[in-house]
């Protein structure tokens, strides 16, 4: 009796799903177009933004400082007045490190807390887990570490650099001051090394540069044995790194730890900022070269402000580097958009943003309309014995974004 | 030649750290079933241990002589706590105790996040192991010879304290016959406590060592959990021979694999290795039969 | 009386989850509802593997990540369009789509690969490593093993399976696009149906002589043995429907939550997936699904309200749960019958401490000669 009885049951409730499913099947078919109506509320004296950010899991080591960054920024506009006479207020979320949870708390921002505009992401997977969310919905995304490129969102302002503005200038400073002819890849088994990898081999064959290895290693590993092994045996003039997080700690220790130097067979870290530096720790690091877009060590009177005021309030030993600025400057660089504007609307605050400025730490920066990116001046540093990293070459001005590497005829995709 | 020469030498260095972290395990799962899933944030708490020492201490020449016995002690010491406040309940329920530590490393790994801040710390190293020295041709870094010999020296210990102690006594006797064991007089109660001491300990240890290969931060356990437990596995639960054997062995495999492929197929080869190993000797090397150990 | 409880139950979590929640849920919130349902599917089945049979399967990510990858592959082709090639593989790779994921164009192929695959290899692997009476502790770290080598995999291949991107952005879900907030109240109802009707599947399956057999080899394997009855083939079975479900719930989470990557799949995932099970209560009927969908709502909140603590919570709900509740909230209620929860899972373990103290050295000299008797 017992089965016939659950038997029954399932019968009936298989068509009751079945059923509910098929009535509910009314929407659009593929190949329609979205219509999104946004929710942003912009009748009261406050305005809502969202800081998305993973504060826990395997990222938090480097986004937490974005956050603090981006609170400090926001605490700014608003002793300042706020914007458009409007006082920002923050909703944080947690991206906790892993793509699919920053597609749910991003599209949570959008459509449950109504925010005018999302800043965060720092892995390429994260920001590429937003944008369908964000075009999805007609919001807006700052995100604010340098990146891959070859990507140009309608809903995504990229405040960080793109790889003619950080690995291009990189090797150039390789090619012309170190006058190298071979170099020699390693990095960590994911989209950003492998697409830029990509692009440095097109470079180096068309520069004449032997590219001796392209070693990479699954992110979060820490034994570099037989990489460095490589390496050493390859003897390339210099070793370009595209490694992310602890890898770099373990990468440079057996680097020492095999005896190879910073003069005799130099790393280029694209992933390395001042954050990084004391975890890796500065005896592993001195004198090997960084290339980004900011350093604290920047000597102009918004930069000294900007370090100061971090420092009071994250503690005297807290630093600065680049994603943090590129983070602090976003927030500044909406609040122009939308003061230019006149607006909150995405749609008016993305036509405005052409050709909106700011003077930011690492010096005055542009918004491109087209493409969304933002013009900035390519720095390679070195490490210092403080760990803070010198300004050892730099492109003199601006480099126009150019994503898609356009202007470069030895590119092909 | 050099190239074979060089793998075998990164084999041997690996394998090392994989005996160092699964050490504690063997004693711990081997000897009483509890599969302890924050044996990761313990080498974790031995790592910040030795952070925390090259602060207080100035001479980095010291400060990693004084961190290894603190990191025994801090990693035992949180053993003994987990194993009063949790484990010594779910004896009956072994397989239970994997989720509870697994429940105890999560909120561990966010205390290390909480009180010594998310980024990574550095511990310096002591000058006279900096460098390398050359055995025939290779340069060795120094760093993964004091690994290697710190290994040994902690096998060595172990098994000493196994054979020649009182408590060794009492241990392999409780891990040979519970029953018979309480019978004549001994604790089991504090058998159980000092080989939880011991193993987490000896977790602490590994903590201490990892510094000088890698960075210090919350996530440092997770990355060697899995591996550490499959050594335990491979070796024969139980068993201290057994666990030297596939440490090295999986050392060897891996940097191998890793030189003639890319990392990650090296790591998903030698994970399927092993499962396919397990198939042929589902005991692992040594027969875990006997229950001795060693 | 007793016998219609769960089925009370089971009315009641239909009613809420089919009339209650649509009824009063934003979109938003339901599409989270959604994304429960299909970890509450795949609970279900690790509510009978491990609940009912006694096998710790940590690694059910490494199914969950076959259903999810399989429709994944099928949603970015059929965007695609016929002959096209995946957007991520014209950025990252050969811009040609690799021979492994050409069958995945046809749906109906798709939808075979999803119930099928994960039978497969859970058949073969289960084959191995239950006739090799491979059980316990090994069994589970084996597990776990499989499902980080899948995620290593995945992060490693970025040219055809996106890497650490995971695969996104996709259009439609066999013809329906996926932007339209009706289609993704329509994928709700997909998933809710499914979870319930998978439900009493479970009911149905527990009172069979199957169900009767799997509890007994987890409270006594070896006495099922010398009944005459392998059991081998009851775990494996037990096993397969567990893959085979936790796949569908991966099938169904990728239109749902718009992505998957090799997070959702790995170390960490697969133990999450067992949060819910254990809280629900592993060996009760409606509990993993319960469970499941709690943890899955508790996440979120408390995520949302404290920002950076889940570990906390999640950390704490094990100790607490596990320790004090091994029943989960299904003994708190009384819901668990004869099957109950907590017990068994230990005697047939390999463990010296698996069995009660008192017993123990009659139990191992039985053991160990059994076990001489059965290899002969």
């Amino acid at each position: 009796m017992r089965t016939k009885f659950s038997s029954r049951i399932l019968a009936a409730s298989s068509v009751l799903a079945l059923g509910l499913t098929a009535t509910a099947c009314g929407g659009a078919k593929t190949g329609d177009t979205a219509t999104s109506e946004s929710c942003v509320d912009t009748s009261g004296d406050t305005i809502k933004i969202g800081f998305l950010n993973s504060l826990s899991g395997t990222m938090a080591i480097s986004e937490t400082t974005v956050f603090k960054s981006l609170s400090m920024a926001a605490k700014e506009i608003n002793a300042d007045g706020g914007v458009l006479g409007k006082k920002l207020e923050i909703v944080s979320e947690d991206g906790q490190s892993e793509p699919t949870v920053f597609a749910e708390k991003a599209t949570k921002l959008i459509q449950d807390d109504c925010v005018a505009a999302v800043f965060g992401g720092w892995t390429s997977s994260s920001r590429k887990a937003m944008l369908p969310v964000f075009e999805g919905n007609d919001a807006l995304l700052f995100y604010p570490v340098q990146y891959e490129g070859l990507e140009s969102s309608h809903n995504i302002f990229y405040t960080g650099a793109t790889t003619n503005q950080q690995i291009i200038p990189a090797l150039d400073f390789l090619k012309q001051e170190k006058k190298i002819k071979s170099i020699f890849l390693v990095g960590s088994d994911y989209v950003f090394p492998r697409t830029a990898n990509k692009i440095i081999k097109q470079y180096a064959a068309a520069n004449g540069i032997k590219v001796l290895g392209e070693e990479y290693q699954p992110l979060g590993s820490t034994d570099f044995g037989t990489v460095v092994d490589k390496v050493k045996a390859a003897g390339a003039d210099a070793v370009f790194n595209t490694l992310n997080g602890d890898s770099n700690v373990a990468f440079f220790k057996e680097y020492k730890g095999k005896g190879l130097t910073a003069s005799a067979m130099p790393v280029l870290s694209v992933s390395i900022a001042e954050e990084e530096v004391p975890g890796v720790g500065v005896g592993n690091l001195e004198g090997q070269y960084t290339a980004w877009n900011y350093y604290q060590t920047i000597d102009s009177p918004t930069n000294q402000k900007f370090v100061t005021d971090f420092k009071a309030a994250n503690g005297a030993k807290a630093v600065t580097s680049d994603p943090m600025e590129a983070a602090y400057t976003s927030l500044y660089l909406w609040k122009g958009m939308v003061e230019k504007a006149d607006s909150f609307d995405v749609e008016d605050v993305i036509d405005a943003s052409d050709g909106v400025s700011y003077d930011a730490p690492e010096g005055t920066v542009e918004v491109d309309g087209e493409n969304h990116h933002i013009a900035k001046t390519a720095l390679i540093g070195q490490v210092n014995s403080e760990g803070l990293i010198d300004t050892v070459w730099s492109s003199d001005k601006p480099i126009e974004p150019d994503p898609y590497l356009k202007s470069y005829d030895w590119w092909k995709n | 030649m050099d190239a074979l020469l060089a793998q075998v030498f990164t084999g041997i260095s690996a394998g090392a750290v994989l005996l160092l972290i699964a050490l504690g395990l063997t004693l711990t799962f081997g000897q009483m079933g509890v599969i302890n899933m924050a044996h990761g944030e313990f080498i974790m708490a031995g790592a910040y241990t030795a952070y925390v020492v090259s602060t207080i201490v100035a001479s980095t020449e010291l400060s990693l002589l004084i961190a290894l016995p603190a990191g025994f002690v801090i990693g035992g010491l949180l053993g003994l706590a987990l194993e009063a406040s949790v484990l010594r309940w779910m004896y009956a329920r072994p397989l239970d105790t994997l989720l509870v530590t697994y429940g105890v490393g999560l909120v561990l790994q966010q205390v290390a996040r909480d009180i010594f801040g998310a980024p990574a710390k550095e511990v310096p190293a002591p000058g006279w192991l900096d460098g390398s020295i050359p055995i025939l041709g290779y340069d060795f870094p120094l760093t993964r010879l004091f690994i290697i010999v710190l290994a040994g020296l902690c096998v060595a210990a172990l098994l000493a304290v196994l054979r020649f102690t009182a408590l060794g006594r009492e241990i392999r006797a409780t891990v040979g016959n519970r029953d018979l064991a309480e019978t004549i007089g001994i604790s089991t109660r504090r058998t159980d406590q000092a080989t939880f001491f011991i193993g987490s300990g000896l977790a602490g240890v590994a903590g201490v060592a990892l510094t000088l290969l890698g960075s210090t931060g919350p996530n440092l356990g997770t990355s060697y959990i899995v591996q550490a437990f499959l050594v335990v596995v491979v070796g024969g639960i139980g068993h201290l021979k057994g666990t030297i054997v596939a440490a090295l062995g999986i050392g060897l495999l891996q940097a191998f694999l890793a030189h003639a492929l890319t990392g990650s197929v090296a790591q998903v080869i030698v994970f399927l290795a092993i499962v396919a190993f397990l198939q042929l000797r589902p005991q692992g090397i040594l027969s875990v039969r006997t229950r001795s150990l060693a | 009386m007793k016998k219609l409880y769960p089925y009370v139950g089971w009315l009641l979590l239909a009613i809420g989850l089919l009339v209650l929640a649509p009824a009063v849920l934003s979109d938003f919130r339901l599409g989270l509802l959604a994304k429960y349902c299909c970890y509450a599917i795949a609970a279900v089945g690790i509510g009978l593997a491990w609940g009912r049979g006694g096998m710790l399967v940590l690694g059910q990510g490494l199914y969950f990540g076959i259903g999810a990858y399989a429709m994944a592959m099928h949603l970015k082709l059929a965007d695609a369009g016929p002959g096209g090639v995946p957007d991520f593989m014209a950025l990252y790779g050969d811009a040609a789509v690799p021979g492994w994921w050409e069958p995945l164009r046809s749906g109906a192929l798709a939808v075979v690969v999803i119930l099928v695959l994960p039978a497969l290899v859970a058949g073969l692997l289960g084959l191995a490593v239950f006739k090799r009476r491979i059980k316990g502790a090994y069994f589970a770290i084996l597990s776990q093993a499989l499902a980080a080598a899948f995620a290593i995999l995945l992060v490693g291949q970025v040219k055809t399976t996106g890497g650490a991107n995971g695969l996104n952005n996709f259009q439609g879900f066999f013809g329906y696009a996926l932007f339209d907030p009706a289609n993704k109240r329509m994928l709700y109802f997909l998933a809710a149906g499914i979870l319930l009707v998978s439900i009493l599947a479970m009911a149905w399956l527990y009172r069979t002589r199957f169900g009767e057999l799997l509890v007994a080899v987890r409270d006594g394997e070896e006495r099922v043995r010398f009944l005459g009855t392998d059991p081998a083939n009851v775990k494996l079975a037990a096993y397969v429907i567990a893959a085979v479900l936790a796949s569908i719930g991966g099938a169904l989470f990728v239109p749902i939550a718009g992505i998957v990557s090799p997070d959702d799949v790995g170390v960490v995932a697969s133990i999450g997936l067992l949060a819910g099970v254990a809280l629900g209560g592993r060996a009760s009927l409606l509990g993993p699904a319960v469970g499941a969908l709690l943890v899955g709502y508790a996440e979120t909140t408390l995520s949302e309200a404290f920002p950076g603590s889940w570990s906390y919570f999640q950390g704490a709900l094990f100790v607490l749960v596990i320790l004090l509740l091994p029943g989960g909230l299904a003994q708190l209620l009384g819901l668990v019958g004869r099957a109950n929860a907590h017990r068994g899972d230990s005697a047939s373990d390999h463990s010296p401490r698996g069995v009660p103290r008192g017993k123990r050295g009659e139990t191992e000299v039985s053991r160990s000669a059994s076990e001489e008797a059965a290899a002969r």
